[in-house]
């Protein structure tokens, strides 16, 4: 199970960077999206996956006396997918925006005003 | 000492944020909470400022969870010193905007998140847990998103996309880096992370997280290979806005970058040679670029680029005394950059354009003013005994000292650059005769009202008494940067302080 995590955080950094480098800004966003799901699924492999030990210490003990599932991952993941989806949400609402005042998707051709020093 | 007290100037942000939030309609108010706003903010930091300098270590555990479980926030003197700057330039931007924002951006909420971004700028600071760092991050750049855009002009637009673009990717940078800290140390407290790291076997991996925070945090301080987004950007939105980027949000990544790197990784021999390479790559672009602007906002764009080079310098040096002179530096430039930002926005209040080759005669019809202005170029420049000249002669001294030449070379070459476009500015802007007849109708300061005035020029003035200030009374400031470089090479005391609870050292 670890192993086909691995492998689906490095398909989706990589599919996320070769889209960053497309000139689309739609492309652009969507790279964006997939490197922030490859880095949530990379927080949740380093915890360690642990099946079926939930971190709840039973009523007759004190302490854990087996391993247990680590729950700090889960609550980091949880904190990156509520931010990730509010700067996804912003930046959808400026793509929209740029689209509609430049008129063009191309990333290449907002760089005009620049071009005079 | 433990205390609630450090969390007292972030909770008067976000108390002031939601007022501001309730109360969107009405003009005069907006202006009159975030003043007073403000003003109490800005005690309460001067006072977290002096506490922190009397007890050495002021920590507040969240829930009271012990240390390496719970969040904690952290102030020692670096951060409380950070803490005092955000305080002063807030207050400063903060007036100022009370005239140099327009209805129209106000009604749109300016000043709530310009005080959402000054308090994720506070819990930066503040925070001693990496992922908590992060969140304060986010806040921070999801503020400036909105503030950058608002107004919705085509030239922001296009500013805006490489902005938003480029620092969701330093957040998901940082993020991967946290990540695999964490799947090796198993804790996200900072005083704990820098115990834990020594005892990881696998250095390989240490290293490769190492030089992510650096991309990360390389990116948000706008470093050589990753400061394109900086001047295509900083130009674009009202100068009260680019006065807070300029200075504050750079800065931040620099303070992340001296955290991490000098209480989690103590850089080893590569990375500090990563560190003086990038610094001395930095230094010359960032020059080369101000060289042939036109504009005087997109030359202080550059100038922002090129002066990160000496605090990075600074880092790959890693002495005390080069220590010293990067928080001096600090503290100068985050006043003056501010300070010049602002004064733009009067450039183009009274002129209408920030254009070097359409302006001209400024000394001759405003020379109270250019007085005033003349004192932060100069001081920027680092013409003694103002307050750019001190932590110059460290960096001079200590790359000497240790060898690296052409580092030097690229410090004095900095330098020159600084010195070369800061008298091209004044002798275009303000010496020579203006190249067009002015009408009265161009000139959109003289018909204001007294109070407006007053708000447009008070904050400058403020500044530029602050920058004489660590100018004149340089032997504290040394002082005061002795101490933080001090704290900053034994950062045994930090984690005896989190950890132990031993706070005085």
């Amino acid at each position: 199970m670890e192993l086909l995590l691995l492998l689906l955080v490095g398909i989706l950094y990589s599919a996320g960077i070769f889209l960053m480098l497309r000139r689309s800004m739609v492309k652009l966003l969507l790279g964006l999206i997939l490197i922030g799901n490859g880095a949530n699924i990379l927080i949740f492999l380093t915890g360690g996956l642990t099946r079926g030990k939930p971190p709840i210490i039973k009523d007759s003990q004190t302490t854990f006396t087996d391993i247990y599932a680590d729950p700090v991952p889960q609550a980091l993941i949880l904190t990156a997918i509520v931010i990730s989806f509010a700067l996804t949400a912003f930046a959808i609402i400026l793509l929209k925006k740029v689209y509609t005042t430049t008129g063009t998707d191309d990333l290449d051709s907002l760089n005009i005003e620049d071009l005079d020093i | 000492m433990i205390t609630n007290f450090i969390l007292a100037p972030i909770l008067m942000h976000l108390f002031t944020a939601i007022m501001l939030l309730f109360t969107m309609r009405y003009l005069r108010l907006q202006r009159i909470i975030s003043v007073t706003g403000n003003i109490i903010a800005f005690v309460l930091c001067l006072r977290l400022f002096f506490v922190t300098l009397e007890h050495d270590y002021l920590i507040v555990q969240i829930g009271n969870w012990q240390a390496p479980f719970g969040i904690i926030f952290v102030s020692d003197t670096l951060s409380a010193i950070m803490v005092l700057l955000t305080a002063i330039v807030s207050l400063s931007v903060g007036i100022y905007s009370t005239a140099a924002i327009n209805p129209s951006r106000i009604r749109f909420g300016y000043f709530m998140n310009f005080h959402f971004l000054i308090m994720g700028l506070l819990g930066v600071f503040l925070t001693g847990d990496i992922f908590n760092l992060y969140v304060w991050f986010e806040i921070v750049i999801i503020s400036s998103f909105v503030l950058l855009t608002l107004g919705g002009k085509k030239m922001q637009m296009e500013g805006a996309i490489k902005y938003v673009s480029l620092n969701m990717l330093a957040s998901a940078v940082f993020l991967t880096a946290i990540g695999i800290l964490y799947g090796i140390t198993g804790t996200l407290n900072m005083a704990d992370l820098a115990v834990k790291i020594g005892e990881v076997e696998n250095e390989g991996l240490v290293s490769v997280t190492a030089l992510l925070f650096f991309a990360g945090f390389g990116i948000k301080s706008a470093i050589f290979p990753m400061y394109f987004w900086l001047p295509s950007s900083y130009h674009t939105p009202p100068s009260a806005i680019a006065a807070v980027f300029g200075s504050l949000l750079t800065k931040m990544g620099v303070y992340a970058l001296i955290r991490t790197f000098t209480l989690i990784f103590q850089p080893d021999e590569f990375i500090q040679w990563v560190f003086i390479i990038i610094a001395i790559l930095t230094l010359i672009t960032g020059g080369l670029g101000t060289i042939n602007k036109k504009s005087v906002r997109r030359l202080l764009s550059y100038l922002i680029v090129c002066h990160i080079g000496y605090l990075i310098a600074c880092m790959g040096l890693y002495t005390e005394l080069a220590f010293v002179g990067m928080i001096f530096y600090l503290m100068h430039d985050v006043v003056v950059k501010s300070n010049l930002l602002m004064i733009t926005g009067i450039l183009q209040k009274i002129r209408n354009t920030i254009d070097m080759t359409r302006l001209g005669g400024f000394g001759k019809d405003y020379p109270k003013i250019s007085f005033l202005i003349a004192i932060s170029m100069f001081s920027l420049v680092g013409i003694p005994p103002l307050s750019g000249f001190w932590p110059k002669i460290q960096f001079f001294g200590e790359s000497l000292k240790s060898g690296h030449y052409v580092l030097l070379g690229a410090i004095i070459f900095a330098s020159f650059v600084t010195l070369f476009v800061m008298l091209k500015t004044w002798s275009e802007v303000f010496w020579k005769d203006s190249p067009k007849r002015l009408t009265e109708d161009i000139d959109r300061f003289a018909p204001l009202r007294k109070e407006n005035k007053f708000a447009l020029i008070a904050p400058i003035a403020f500044l530029a008494f602050v920058s004489l200030y660590l100018g004149l009374n340089a032997g504290q400031v040394y002082d005061l940067a002795h101490r933080t470089a001090e704290e900053l090479m034994n950062p045994n005391h930090y984690i005896d302080a989190v950890l132990n609870g031993n706070f005085k050292k």
